[in-house]
């Protein structure tokens, strides 16, 4: 049912764990739908310099914030925003169908994360 | 390869060594046809015949009754509720169930809606028992069926099955019971209990798959769901599965002679299996009723967890569970029998349904109850929800 890449991340996911000095906490998802993900991230100079995530929810949850923190480490806001729940799937060698939007959420809780981070400096995703 | 651990027995039995050897001959020695009226013919409705002797001996029915075999559990529901909903329509349009019956006695039902006929559910308590006030409630003028099931084969809770007859009894009302999941696991009686009509399966008793059986007592009239040649009393159409109902028959016959065995063996493993689980760790909860529960069954649930991840780390290992998590369901819906029981959502995502065995041993659980805490422990810490604030 899941790839070897996606077993891989759900077994020994990347950037685990809550990030006590975090510049900004996306959080998304719904316990009540069996997914919730918090993307923690720091920023300087609009890069994002440290990423980690906590999840609530299966395998492909799991591995999705593992795989979506990879990607987006090092980039700038701006490429960062770009990250798609599409390419995300497609860098874990793809996704059962089912599972493609209930638990692809990881990219969402990025998004959030930004916008959080832009909002405390009085700017918005326009800006960048 | 690490040691395969069977933990979700619910899913599927293995089919007993004697039941397969039983079953072997009717694959190309005895090949015939219980139409035919040649020697072969001849040979396959005697077995035909001691198989539905062999069910007969298992649930206390009677030889007048009409022991309709089915391509299984499935089938024999479909046939009793809408068989007999069509049969007896001009004595009334409405029937009662519960919340937490299995898919194929609520989507038949739903069918049947959809016909003309009414359905009440019956909601359970917190424990899963199904609420006889409630049922007594129910009942109106135009009340022609019961279809309650003995046991649930999810979180395991035995009902009061005998006073659910009761009740049915009074009313005059037939009682269908859905009996797969405690066939086999406790005393099942249709007499004793004056059910009208009852369901089996055959994998249920470690017989082969694809095979069931609807018992209909004398009195209970039904209309076949499948037409064609007319066999099985002209109630089930369709050449019989030989092999498979011989199978199913000396499954029954196991079961029976078994039952007090297999019950002592695998209570002893599911008390302690509780026990251990749900004392080892914090946030861990029993679903299901606490004693009235098949001896093969402990429903257990990890808060601030998803049972999906539990399973496949569980898999991982070696062990073979089961969750009631939406995430692994086709529609995604959580288990309606855990959210009838008053169970959160975000909880029921966390059921680990365990189903024990005539395979499993005291080794087993110890390795399982080794294994899986730090699971727990692991997607706990991976948890936005934990701990809790």
């Amino acid at each position: 049912m899941y790839s070897e890449t996606v077993k891989d991340h759900f077994q020994n996911p990347r950037n685990l764990g809550e990030m006590k000095d975090a510049d900004a906490i996306g959080k998304t998802g719904n316990p009540t739908c069996g997914d919730l993900i918090w993307i923690y991230i720091k920023v300087k100079d609009d890069i994002i310099t440290d990423i980690s995530f906590k999840t609530f929810g299966c395998a492909a949850a799991i591995a999705t914030s593992s795989m979506l923190t990879e990607l987006a480490k090092g980039k700038t806001l701006k490429e960062a925003l770009k990250i798609t729940r599409k390419e995300i799937a497609e860098s874990l060698e793809g996704l059962p169908p089912i599972k493609m939007h209930c638990s692809n959420l990881a990219a969402d809780g990025l998004h959030k994360a930004i916008e959080e981070y832009l909002g405390k400096t009085g700017r918005t995703v326009e800006d960048l | 390869m690490v040691e395969r651990v069977n933990l979700n027995h619910a899913a599927g039995n293995p089919v007993d060594k004697r039941v397969l050897k039983g079953m072997l001959p009717y694959f190309q020695e005895f090949y015939g046809n219980p139409s035919s009226v040649h020697i072969a013919g001849r040979h396959a409705t005697k077995a035909v015949a001691n198989a539905r002797m062999q069910i007969v001996n298992l649930v206390g029915a009677d030889t007048k009754d009409r022991i309709v075999f089915t391509s299984g559990a499935t089938e024999a529901n479909n046939l009793a509720l809408i068989g007999f909903a069509y049969r007896n329509r001009r004595k009334g349009n409405h029937i009662i169930t519960s919340e937490v019956e299995h898919l194929s006695i609520l989507n038949p039902l739903k069918f049947l809606v959809k016909q003309g006929f009414e359905v009440t559910q019956i909601p359970v308590d917190e424990h899963g028992v199904i609420k006889l006030e409630a049922l007594k409630e129910a009942i109106t003028d135009k009340t022609v069926l019961f279809s309650v099931q003995h046991a649930n084969n999810e979180v395991g809770t035995i009902h009061p099955i005998q006073e659910i007859a009761d009740i049915a009894g009074d009313a005059k009302i037939p009682l269908h019971v859905d009996a797969v999941a405690s066939a086999g696991q406790v005393p099942v009686d249709i007499s004793d209990l004056g059910a009208s009509l009852m369901t089996l399966s055959s994998n249920d008793l470690y017989g082969p798959r694809g095979v069931g059986a609807l018992i209909i007592r004398r009195g209970t009239s039904i209309q076949p769901i499948l037409l064609g040649g007319g066999q099985e009393m002209g109630l089930r159409s369709g050449s019989e599965n030989v092999s498979g109902i011989v199978g199913m028959g000396i499954a029954a016959e196991i079961a029976g002679k078994e039952l007090e065995a297999n019950i002592r063996h695998l209570t002893k493993l599911r008390d302690r299996l509780i026990k251990e689980v749900t004392t080892k760790m914090e946030y861990t909860y029993l679903n299901g009723h606490p004693s009235h529960r098949l001896p093969n069954n402990a429903n257990i649930r990890f808060s601030f967890v998803e049972g999906e991840a539990i399973t496949l780390y569980l898999s991982f290992e070696g062990f073979l569970v089961a969750t009631s998590s939406a995430c692994t369901s086709r529609t995604l819906e959580p288990s309606h029998v855990l959210l009838s029981m008053g169970v959160d959502e975000a909880e029921a995502h966390g059921a680990l349904q365990l189903t024990l065995g005539r395979d499993n041993t005291e080794t087993h659980i110890d390795h399982f109850i080794k294994a899986l805490p730090p699971i727990i422990k692991r997607l706990r810490e991976m948890s936005p929800l934990y701990p809790p604030s």
